[in-house]
């Protein structure tokens, strides 16, 4: 099946268009509403909103590799991104880190063979208060313990 | 010092997001007042008078930084929200998204109306996902009720807002690397000058004001200048909101006047975590240079005080280290930070920040040399002050006070080839 927008989500960029005055501006949001749509952006997505924007797909994949927060192909259903730096590092990150990769039988930066979970170390959340923590997906876990993340990676659908 | 709660008055209240909740407390009377009661100029020189500055990182005076912004119409004028949020060790502004976002919306209109803008976008760091559906539910109520759209609270003028999500990159809270990425691009930033009040996005004028700034400005408006004075030093008004983590017993965000003691603060949030030794604390973000315990418990929280004790304010981001830190340890961490953050553009700050990194790692790992601590130096003054934007000094302002103040903690690594502190946890 071609990659291509459903009604919505094209209506929905149509909208985003009147937002700024350059369609480059609108490449960002797009990026999340092919995201969205598609699951993740690999070369195809890439090419398909290079079309809709106007601009070449290389710039897309430049803008795509600078980011860290875009959802890939590769990525599995789950991304585990545990906050690594410092106040993080304070508070104990690296023992879930460690956990994680002992209870997937991953490192850092790989995915599981199910492609259920990819493991990423990442830099700080503005959540240190609450810290070590962790965002799944869109959803952060705060004052984790190796047996709080056995809870929500258990409970995960 | 005590101060009356404003930014985080409402903090926890549950419903404190939606628009009535708002309303109820007076909400968006401000914006009211300030197109009712003030001319653009006139507001302006209410906010210079009130000595506002900047929360985002650099302290710049607010009502300077808008006059700076031509007044005549013949470009368009924007208005770029940094709601970035990723200076490590802060995390004040996600409490203001996600509990107040009309407080924020109001402080837009109200900066709109000064400077005569009509297109204002909010940056959101993209891992707020959480936040980017609040602060998008505030921004449809506001416009569902005329506050925000054609004639834009019955001012004359017309003010549009755009949440615009990020993708996660530290270097898009710079805010020329901002203004790079919000073009569609990778977030480059650009040399200064040209600053974006003449040159910034869409090469317009541009007003970039960090959240917590934005949202001072309901309270100024509504209480005056010579009030907002009353708070704070003569240097540094007002409230701030400080973000304490590391090593204390209650991490949280507090709200103090600028200039109260560190030593309250570090009460404020519990003290150190098993009344432990304090050791080091970096005050203000991970790029502030740290300061040895005695140094903290003698500084005040204020951007003049804190530059006397050669660090600074930054974001108020507080971290706070016990006696159970490896300082070589910490200072790899913050060097993995800035080398994984590096945009690459210039040369010293994409290879020095990797070496620095690489340096380090040697000598967390007890493989350090003697020479390394004058090869670290060189790095640094290769470094500072030779790039495009100043995230290169953000790695060698650590570094060099990390180095220098806890030298003979990283000569026993090189010397004994382990860390000086039994490692907890
Ligand atoms: C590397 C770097 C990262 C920055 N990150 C942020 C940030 O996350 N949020 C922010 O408001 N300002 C950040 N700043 C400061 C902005 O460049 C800018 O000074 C600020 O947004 C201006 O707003 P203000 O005057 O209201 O503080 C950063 C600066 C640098 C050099
Ligand atoms: S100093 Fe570093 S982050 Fe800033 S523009 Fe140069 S390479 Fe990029
Ligand atoms: S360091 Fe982990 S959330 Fe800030």
């Amino acid at each position: 099946m071609p990659v291509q927008f459903s009604e919505k989500s094209r209506a929905r960029f149509e909208w985003l268009l009147t937002r700024y005055p350059t369609r480059q501006a609108a490449l960002l949001p797009t990026l999340r509403l092919a995201e969205e749509e598609f699951g993740s952006i690999g070369l195809e997505e890439m090419k398909y909103v290079a079309g809709l924007i106007g601009v070449s797909p290389a710039h897309v994949l430049g803008v795509v590799s600078f980011y860290t927060h875009y959802r890939r192909p590769e990525h599995g259903k789950y991304i585990l991104q545990v906050c690594s730096t410092l106040p993080c590092a304070l508070r104990g990150c690296e023992r879930i880190t460690d956990h994680l990769k002992k209870k997937l039988g991953i490192k850092v930066g790989e995915t599981t063979k199910d492609k259920r979970f990819t493991l990423k170390k990442v830099e700080c959340l503005a959540a240190c208060d609450r810290a070590p923590m962790m965002q799944v997906n869109d959803q952060d876990h705060y004052d984790l313990t190796p047996e709080k993340v056995d809870r929500i990676l258990d409970g995960l659908p | 010092m005590a101060l009356e709660p404003l930014l985080l008055k409402h903090r926890n209240t549950p419903g404190s997001a939606a628009l009535e909740f708002y309303l109820a407390q007076g909400g968006y009377e401000a914006a009211k007042k300030a197109i009712r009661d003030f001319a653009p100029d006139k507001l302006i020189e209410e906010v210079k008078a009130s000595g506002l500055r900047g929360r985002g990182g650099a302290g710049f005076p607010c009502g300077m930084k808008w006059s700076f912004v031509p007044k005549s119409n013949d470009k368009p004028k924007y208005l770029a929200v940094n709601a970035d949020e990723s200076e490590p060790g802060t995390f004040k502004d996600r409490i203001l998204i996600e509990q107040l976002p009309h407080l924020l919306l109001e402080g837009i209109l109200i900066c709109c109306w000064a400077v005569q803008i009509k297109t204002a976008y909010i940056y959101i760091r993209g891992e707020f996902t959480e936040g980017a559906k609040i602060l998008q539910k505030a921004i449809d109520e506001a416009y569902a009720k005329g506050y925000f759209g054609k004639n834009a609270l019955g001012s004359g003028l017309d003010v549009d807002v755009t949440l615009h999500r990020g993708a996660g990159a530290y270097i898009c809270g710079e805010e020329t690397g901002l203004l790079t990425s919000l073009e569609g691009n990778r977030g480059y930033p650009k040399l200064k000058p040209p600053f974006p009040a003449t040159h910034g996005l869409f090469r317009c004028p541009t007003v970039v004001n960090n959240v917590e700034t934005l949202s001072n400005l309901p309270f100024i408006v509504n209480r005056g200048a010579a009030w907002f004075k009353t708070i704070g030093t003569e240097k540094s008004p007002g409230g701030k909101l400080f973000c304490v983590c590391g090593h204390v017993k209650k991490p949280d965000t507090y709200e103090v006047p600028l200039g109260t003691p560190f030593k309250e603060l570090l009460a404020l949030a519990g003290g150190v975590l098993d009344d432990r030794p304090l050791k080091a604390v970096v005050p203000g973000g991970s790029s502030a240079p740290v300061l040895t315990a005695d140094e903290a418990m003698k500084v005040n929280m204020d951007f003049d005080s804190l530059a006397a004790a050669k660090t600074m304010l930054g974001s108020g981001g507080v971290i706070v280290m016990h006696d159970g830190t490896c300082m070589v340890d910490a200072l790899y961490n913050l060097l993995r930070f800035y080398h994984h953050e590096s945009c690459g553009q210039c040369t010293p700050c994409r290879e020095g920040t990797g070496w620095i990194e690489k340096i380090l790692h040697r000598l967390e790992h007890g493989q350090g040399r003697t020479e390394d601590f004058s090869l670290l130096m060189d790095i640094c003054d290769n470094m500072q002050g030779k790039t495009i934007c100043v995230l290169a000094d953000a790695a060698v302002l650590p570094t060099r006070s990390f180095v220098t103040k806890f030298r003979a903690e990283f000569e026993y690594h090189v010397k004994q080839r382990k860390c000086l502190v039994a490692r907890d946890a």
